[in-house]
Formats: C-alpha cells, structure tokens, sequence
C-alpha cells in the first residue's frame, strides 16, 4: 500500500511538473487588482479573460474595468507598462419613482415574482406599461450587491458606495427602466429623470402621481442644452448636464431626481 | 381513429357553447382598429383623421413581405390615429372611426373559379387582409406561397378545435360547410393542389357529419374525424395525425408537403374571392362559467371587447380573469376596454375562484411533463435550466421547438410554473 | 374603474392532480399490506409502525421548520410514506430507538440533506433500512417466530434459508398459500405477496405509477433466476422483491423520468438484486439493487431523453452533415 502510494506520488509530481500551465506573472498581479466579480463589464467573459487581454495588449484604450475603477485602472496600467486613459465614471440610476403609494395596483399578477417572465404576461399591476415591475431582477443580477428593493416603496434603490456602473442590471431589467448615468470627475452627483412613461399626459397622470408628462418646464429652464422631451417623457444627457438642479426644482411631477453617487 | 402520436393532454371540454348558433353581428358606434393584428410588421396607415371611409374600404396597406393590410368595418369618419393600449396593456397605435349609418361594405368583383390564376387568388387573399384566423394570425398569402423548392401536395384544413370552451370553428363547420369547403378549393387552386383533407376532432359530430356532406360534392376534399387531444390543432400535430408526418425542428409545415388553414381562414378565403369581401368580422366565442348568455357572436373587428361581454350577459360580479382566446394558450387580458382583433378566437372569462394558481411545490420528478409534452422535451428540466438562466442548455435542450401548448404546467402535479420559465428561456435563448 | 382582473401567463386551468393526491394514493396502496403485517406480527409490528411514522414525521418537521424556516410540509403525505416504508423494511421486533435512529437518517440524511422532497438521489427509507443493517446486522436479521407459523420456523427467512442450505427450510416444500397472504418470517411489509399485489392495482389504476417498471424490474429477475437455474415464482415471491418493484423502486424522485429509462432501470435492479441474491455474501439485494438504480438514475435521465418531434433519423443527420462539409 505504502508503496502505491509513494508511485502514485511521484508519478503526479512528475505529472504536475509536465502539465503544469505556464502563466505570466502579470495576469496574476492584474487579476489581483480585479473585483473577481466576472461581471462581464470590460466586455470580456470574465476577469481573468481581462487581465490575460491586459497583459498581452499594446494598448489599454477603450479598456476598462469599472470594478477597479480609475484607481485600480492605474495599477493595471503599470503593471503591464501601458498608459491608461480616463474614463468616466457610470453609475445605475432607476427610471421610475412610482413607488407603491404613487403608482396604484390595479390588476393581480399570479405568477412567477420574476420581472421578465411578468413582462412577457402583459403590462403588470399598475396601468403603467413602462415602469418598474419590482420583482427584483436586476437584484438578482448584480455582482457587487449594490442593488436592493426598498421595502417601503417598492422600487430598486442603489448603494453607490458598491455599484461600479457594470450594467448587469441595465440587461437585466425587461422595462429598461434602468440606466446608466454618467459621473464625471469632480462631481459627486447626477441628475436624472425618474421615469420613462411615453404616454400623453392624462394616461401617464392616472397611472401614476410621479410620472412624467413631457410638460417640457425642464427644458425651459435648462441652461445647457441637456435636457429633451421625446415622446412626452424628458431626458437628460448626462454629459452637457452640469448639475444645477434647476430642472428637479422646475419640475411639477417630481419626476426628476439628483443623486450623490458617493 | 387517428392522432398525433406523442403526449397530449385531455382537459375538460366545456364547450357549452357548441349548441349556440352564430349571432347577428355585434359592434359599437366608435371602433378601433388596432394596426398589429398580425405576425411580421404591422400595416402602414393610408388614412389620417377627418377622413371619410366607406365599409371595407381599406385604411393600412401591408408594412412588409409578412404584413396583412387592413380594412373598415364601417362606414364614417375617422377619428384619430392614436396609441391606445393592446389587450394586455402595452401601447399599440391604432385607427379609430366613428361609424356613421349602416352601409353594405365594399366588395371587390368576384372571382371565377375556372378562370383564375392561383396568382390572383393569391392577390385576392392578400388585399382582403386574411391572416390565420386559428389564434396566430399568421398573413394568409405568405402561406400561400411557399417558394420554388417546396412541392405542396395536401392543403389541411384546420377543425380540430382542441382548446376546451371554444366553438367559433365548430359552429363555422355545422352553419358554413359548403362555404368551409369552397373557401378550401380557392386555397387548393391557389397552391395547386388536388388533395385537401379537413381535421375534426370527434367531440364535434355534427361538424363532421356536415362537413362529410359538403365535401362529398367536391372532388379531392376528404374529411378525417380525429381522436380528441389537446394540442390537437396545433399546426405540427395537426400534419402528424391526418397525414403521419411529421415537421421538423426549425422547418415549415410545406417541408412535408402540407398547407394547413384553419376553418374560419377557408371561410374567409371564400367571402374574399366569391363575394369579394375583405376581413372584416369575425366569429368570437364569448364564453365562461357564469356568464348568462354565453354564444358565438359575430363580431366588426375593433369593437370594444366589453361590447362583446355585454352582449354575452355583462361581466359577473367577482371575475377574476378574462382571456383572450382558450384557456390553453389565451393571454390574460388587463384590460376589456380594449378592441377585438383578427386573431381572437374566444373570450373566456373566469371566476376569481378558477383564476387563481395553486400553490407551487417542488419538482418530485415523475415524468409527467415529459409524457405530455407533444414535442418530445423535457420541460423539467428546460424550465430548471431556465430558472438558473442557462440559456444556452435550453437551446441545446430544444427550446426552440416547444409550441407554449402548456400541456406541461397543465399536468404538472406539484402546480410548477413549467411554461413561465420555458417562455422566458425561449425569448432569452433567441437573444443569442 | 374596472373590477381588478388577475394575469398570469397560460395555461390558465390545470389539472386536479396534484403531489398530495399521489402521495395518498400511495398511502392508500401501503394499507393492505400494513394490515397484513399487523395481523401476522402482531402488537410489536404496530410498536414499529408507530414509531417509524412518528419519528419520520417529527424529523420532517424538525428540520423543515426548525432549520430550513420553511412551511410545514408534512400535507403532502411524503414523509408519512417513508415512516411507511422504513417501517415495511425493518424486522417487527427491532427495539424502539434503533426504529428511531432510522427513521432519523432516513429523512434527516436521506432526504432533507439534499434540500427536501424532490431533491434527494437514494429512497429516503432505502437510506435509513441499510444504515440500519450495516450498523445492527444481527437486529436486522433476526425475525420473531411466528404465531401460527407452518413448520415451527423462527429465526430464517426462506431466502436466508435457501442461500446457507441451499434448499427451502423445513419440509424442503414451497408453501404457496403462506407466501401469497403473507404468513412467512420476513420484514414487515415484504411478506404477503396478495396484499402487494392489492397494492399495485390500485398505483395503476388511479394512474400514480406506470407498469413500466414492476415489470421490467420482476421480469428481469425472474429471467436471471430462470437462466441460473432457480425458481423465479420463488424468487418473486419472497424477500422484498414485490415490495421494492412497487413501492420503493417507483419513487419518482429517484426514478428515471422517462419510460425509456423506466425500463433500463427496471431491469438494472431486477438483474442486481439476483445477482447479490445468487451468488453476493448477502441473502437479499433488493435494498442494495434499488439503492445503485438510484445511483444510476441521473445518467438514465441524461441519456434516455425522449424522440424530438421531427427528429430525423441519426443516420440521415450524419449524411446530411456530411454532404455540408
């Protein structure tokens, strides 16, 4: 027996030293930088696809982990000797504020608590097509645990001290009602509108008391241009936005909200 | 007596309405044509408010190759072309007009049947803006032309009617047989076929023994009574018990050889060439448990279909859901103030006490769902695969070719909701 | 406003079948041989009984709410099935506690431990019977003398018998009628072969199980002893074979989901359980058999998928890919 055992060691030894995958020191030290999250948001199928792409690469532009952010970028860039450009940094932010209060339930749904498998039996329990649908789909997508429904209101919040602005829950959410804002360095906050309703005014104000009618006061008082009404909802572009927060105040339905993104 | 070969279920029939004859028809002052009531791109618009339409008169021209145009009910004024939402609550855009006297609609010439080209009929169907009037309102003409490489030998009719509480097509077949069987040899001629064979489930003998009559006077139009199975009349099935064919994966039923319609699309095959009438009404079951007066009413495509149930006794106090279609594979529907389109077969409207699931228990894997399944999956484990969102393995499972008959979270002992996760599965595997 | 309607996705009616109908069915189907039982084993066959059930429900329970927080689920009659069938499996005068310790094991480590019903590879009461046998063999061995027992037998079972001597206790005659109601040594529930068979017609015609595999399981066996020169009907007849075909090998958790793979795993105990029986150290197999039939199910399952609709022949698909390439 002893002597199985000590063949069969010396034979895996010489196995391991002959299979024995050759890998480049700077994978690892990249892969150290990683969120090991595999959220897939670089574009490549997971972390360590990411750091083998980083260490072989010539250049790190349009290359980015916002897991590691602009700081762990820096890292990565030295250890492969590569410079690393800025980027933006993203962060969710949910398109609908029509909690449980603003947003009546008119209809049951009696089914799988799942919000694509609900999008596909018809508009959901509120007369608002567009809106969340709360059963947490975008929860469950998330790597960084950085989303949660709110028990009161019923409507996905997001902890910006975890969300990296990977997208998952973007994909994840069958009413797209889930975006991705930009944060530029030097600002702590976005500003966003907090509903997607595409409906002329009454419907969506029967819907809904937070929804947006596409009254355009926002544009009006926007300064910069970066505000649209299309299809009687607003939108912000994130980038002409400075956040002056004069439309949040302009706005009658209170459909447009800041967020601190620390 | 012959079948599909493979699964199937037997739910209760409940066809109350069977012995109801066809009404008079039903409609409202203001009707609203929603644009997609058909499979492919929905029609563009040739009218705009203010316009003055006469009954039949076409309002939507086809968007595309698979597109089916779309014509007045009535004549009057068209009011607005406005989204309005669809019976389950998403936004569609649509034609309203306000109906103004009652005036006989618009008919093309009708066609000679000796003289004809299979293309004009062809040209007929497609002006008339048929669909398949079975539930998946598939453009009539596409069927009608299956391309170069394929060699239609049967045009199947489809009577099978195999989801419980409809009757549209079984009164179509006892009220209509000789236009059913005429309606049948304008598609015949159409694809230049010599054989056509009408699939009728047992349950419906009157509809057998008329139809059997009619087609005795029509050469190469047979009638086959079939064993009552759900999914019966779906289109692979059908193939499989009246001919033994079966359809494969991915292909189109012309790949065996066979051009399927069902009853009521032959019937409107027959009103377009011969009188000339394009789509415009249709036969809805309206049907359910306590309705007082449940029937099979003739029904102006766009009527509301809170007309309709008004017209069957008014919705009962305490209902819990009403479905657009059979309780098989109907959709729920969110709203009833919402209009009637092409491919509402039925409108069954339930009890709170009969729309409720049960409560869901855990998989004790006995292989029901697999017995059922009529396309030999495994809907266990596609819906398992499903629920972690494996993607992928459900299409190597075979997602793809599973028809949502719900023969599966129907038998399903433990109440699983087997076809929620399927559905998804089958979207999300598309996106691949 | 309109009445608040329900949606959900089709279909929108179900069937009246359901988890709990089968599990009493079974229950139902269990009743004649646990008359049986008590009528030839007596009060201490009752004590076991008793027991089992008691402890496999109290298990269920325990563990259901207690550890795993969720709702009750003793309703749907699963772990009263097991106490059932642990109780078949067990000589009628095993002590109380070791009654317990199975009846632990098998819904505690049998069942619960890959998460509850449904969940499990091995029969939960397979799990408590053999944990028992290899932990008290000579408890588990040992059969009370019967009553009104033909031939003053005590201790042996015919198997026991037939494999140390070579022949069938006693007179070396078959007592067919003993064998067909039950008045044998054996556990409590594998005696009375009748009952068993009561049992069986009503799985079938209520539709709870299909005949797939009883049949392939007893037919392959009767075929292995026919070939190696035993008495089928004997071996059929005796030890836990009818039990094991129709309660313990038809589980749906750990049985094969298709018929096609029914079958395969039929025969795979039917032919094991002879083997151990003829020519393995044991004098019975069925526990062991059903046990790597179990074993083999998630295989059975990968392999014996049912035909595609459609599906061309494999033959014509090869041609087909080839004429591509």
């Amino acid at each position: 027996m002893g002597g199985i055992g000590i063949t069969a060691s010396i034979v895996l030894y010489f196995v391991a030293k002959r299979f024995k995958v050759e890998e480049d020191e700077r994978v690892l030290q990249i892969e150290e930088v990683l969120p090991g999250a595999n959220c897939g948001a670089c574009g490549y199928r997971g972390c360590h696809d990411f750091a083998t792409a980083c260490a072989s690469a010539d250049s790190l532009d349009g290359m980015y982990c916002p897991g590691a952010g602009a700081q762990g970028m820096q890292r990565i860039g030295e250890i492969a000797g590569l410079a690393v450009s800025e980027a933006v940094r993203k962060v969710a932010v949910v398109a609908c504020s029509g909690g449980c209060e603003q947003r009546p339930l008119v209809r049951h749904y009696d089914g799988v608590l799942n919000c694509s498998i609900e999008a596909v039996v018809g508009e959901g329990e509120t007369d608002c097509p567009y809106g969340c649908l709360g059963w947490g789909d975008c929860v469950e997508a998330c790597p960084y645990d950085a989303i949660h429904i709110d028990k009161d209101s019923g409507l996905p919040v997001v902890d910006y001290s975890l969300c990296v602005g990977c997208g998952k829950c973007v994909k994840a959410c069958p009413r797209s009602v889930i975006e991705l804002a930009e944060v530029p360095q030097g600002t702590e906050t976005t500003t966003y509108v907090a509903c997607r309703n595409r409906d002329k005014g009454p419907l969506a104000m029967k819907a809904c008391s937070v929804s947006c009618i596409g009254c355009g006061k926002c544009t009006k008082v926007c300064e910069h241009e970066a505000v649209k009404v299309d299809h009687f909802v607003a939108s912000i572009d994130s980038t002409a936005c400075v956040r002056c927060g004069k439309c949040e105040e302009a706005c009658p339905r209170h459909s447009i909200h800041s967020v601190t993104t620390k | 007596m012959k079948t599909f070969r493979k699964g199937g279920i037997h739910p209760d029939d409940n066809k109350r309405t069977a012995g109801v004859p066809i009404s008079e028809p039903v409609s409202a002052q203001t009707l609203t044509l929603l644009l997609s009531q058909s499979i492919g791109a929905p029609p563009k618009v040739i009218v705009k408010a203010g316009d003055r339409v006469e009954a039949g008169s076409l309002v939507a021209e086809p968007g595309g190759y698979v597109s089916a145009a779309l014509h007045s009910p009535v004549g009057g004024v068209v009011k607005r072309v406005v989204s309005v939402r669809d019976p389950y609550g998403y936004p569609s855009q649509a034609i309203e007009i306000a109906r103004e006297g009652d005036q006989a609609p618009q008919a093309f010439p009708p066609l000679d049947f000796e003289k004809v080209t299979p293309a004009e009929i062809v040209d007929r169907v497609s002006a008339c803006g048929i669909v398949g009037l079975g539930g998946a309102t598939f453009p009539t003409r596409v069927k009608l032309l299956p391309g170069k490489e394929y060699r239609p030998e049967y045009v199947i009719i489809n009577g099978a009617e195999c989801e419980p509480w409809l009757t549209c097509d079984d009164r179509m077949m006892r009220e209509h047989a000789a236009e059913v069987v005429a309606g049948a040899r304008w598609i015949m001629k159409a694809v230049k076929v010599q054989k056509c064979i009408i699939g009728i489930e047992e349950n419906k003998s009157e509809a057998i023994a008329a139809m059997t009559e009619a087609a005795s006077h029509r050469t190469g139009v047979s009638v086959v009574a079939l064993k009552k199975k759900y999914p019966q009349g779906g289109e692979k099935q059908l193939i499989d018990a009246v001919l033994g064919r079966q359809v494969p994966s991915g292909a189109l039923p012309v790949y065996v050889g066979a051009i399927v319609d069902n009853v009521a699309t032959a019937y409107a095959v027959y009103e377009a060439a011969e009188k000339g009438l394009p789509l415009t009404r249709r036969v809805v079951t309206v049907t359910g448990p306590e309705l007082s007066s449940p029937g099979n009413y003739l029904v102006e495509i766009g009527t509301p279909v809170s007309a309709l149930i008004e017209a069957a006794g008014g919705l009962p106090e305490g209902t819990g859901k009403v479905i657009a279609g059979g309780p098989m594979m109907g959709r729920a529907m969110s709203n009833i103030d919402t209009p009637t389109t092409k491919g509402m077969s039925g409108i069954l409207v339930l009890p709170e006490s009969e729309s409720r699931r049960r409560e869901p228990q855990p998989c004790i894997r006995c292989g029901r769902c697999v017995e059922v399944c009529p396309m030999g999956l495994e809907p266990y484990l596609l819906a398992a695969q499903g629920e972690m969102g494996l993607w992928e393995a459900t299409l190597n499972a075979g997602v793809g070719d599973c028809v949502e008959c719900g023969s599966c979270a129907y038998t399903c002992p433990a109440a699983r909701p087997l076809l929620d996760y399927i559905r998804l599965s089958k979207r999300e595997s598309r996106k691949l | 406003m309109q009445t608040s309607f329900i949606i959900s996705g089709s279909p929108h009616i179900h069937t009246a079948d359901s988890v709990d109908r089968r599990m009493w069915n079974v229950v139902i189907a269990l009743v004649p041989s646990a008359v049986v039982s008590l009528l030839f084993f007596g009060l201490p066959a009752l004590l076991v009984l008793a027991v089992s059930i008691g402890a496999c429900l109290l298990t269920e329970w325990v563990i259901a709410s207690r550890v795993m927080h969720r709702t009750c689920t003793l309703g749907n009659g699963s772990a009263l099935i097991t106490g059932i069938l642990l109780a078949f499996n067990l000589p009628s005068i095993l002590p109380w506690w070791m009654v317990v310790i199975g009846a632990v094991v098998s819904i505690g480590i049998g069942k619960m431990s890959f998460g509850g019903l449904g969940c499990n590879i091995w029969n939960p009461a397979l799990v408590g019977r053999v944990f028992l046998l290899l932990s008290f063999p000579a408890a588990m061995t040992t059969w009370p003398e019967m009553q009104n027992g033909i031939d003053g037998v005590t201790g042996a079972t015919i198997l026991a018998s037939l494999k140390t001597s070579g022949h069938v206790v006693g007179s070396g005659v078959v007592d067919w009628t003993a064998l067909g109601i039950g008045n044998m040594n054996g556990s409590m529930g594998e005696v009375g072969a009748l009952a068993i068979t009561i049992g069986l017609v009503w799985l079938l015609i209520t539709r709870t199980i299909t005949w797939h595999i009883p049949v392939s399981m007893l037919g392959s066996a009767a075929l292995v002893s026919w070939l190696a020169g035993a008495n089928p009907l004997l071996e059929i007849m005796t030890g836990g074979m009818l039990l094991g075909a129709v309660f313990m090998a038809t589980d749906y958790v750990t049985s094969p989901m298709t018929h096609r793979g029914q079958l395969i795993y039929g025969v795979l105990i039917g032919v094991v359980t002879m083997i151990i029986r003829l020519w393995g150290a044991y004098p019975e197999g069925v526990s062991f058999a059903i046990l790597l039939g179990n074993s083999a199910t998630p295989l059975l399952n990968k392999y014996c998928t049912p035909r595609r609709f459609g599906a061309r022949k494999k033959k014509k698909n090869k041609e087909e890919r080839g004429a591509k390439s």
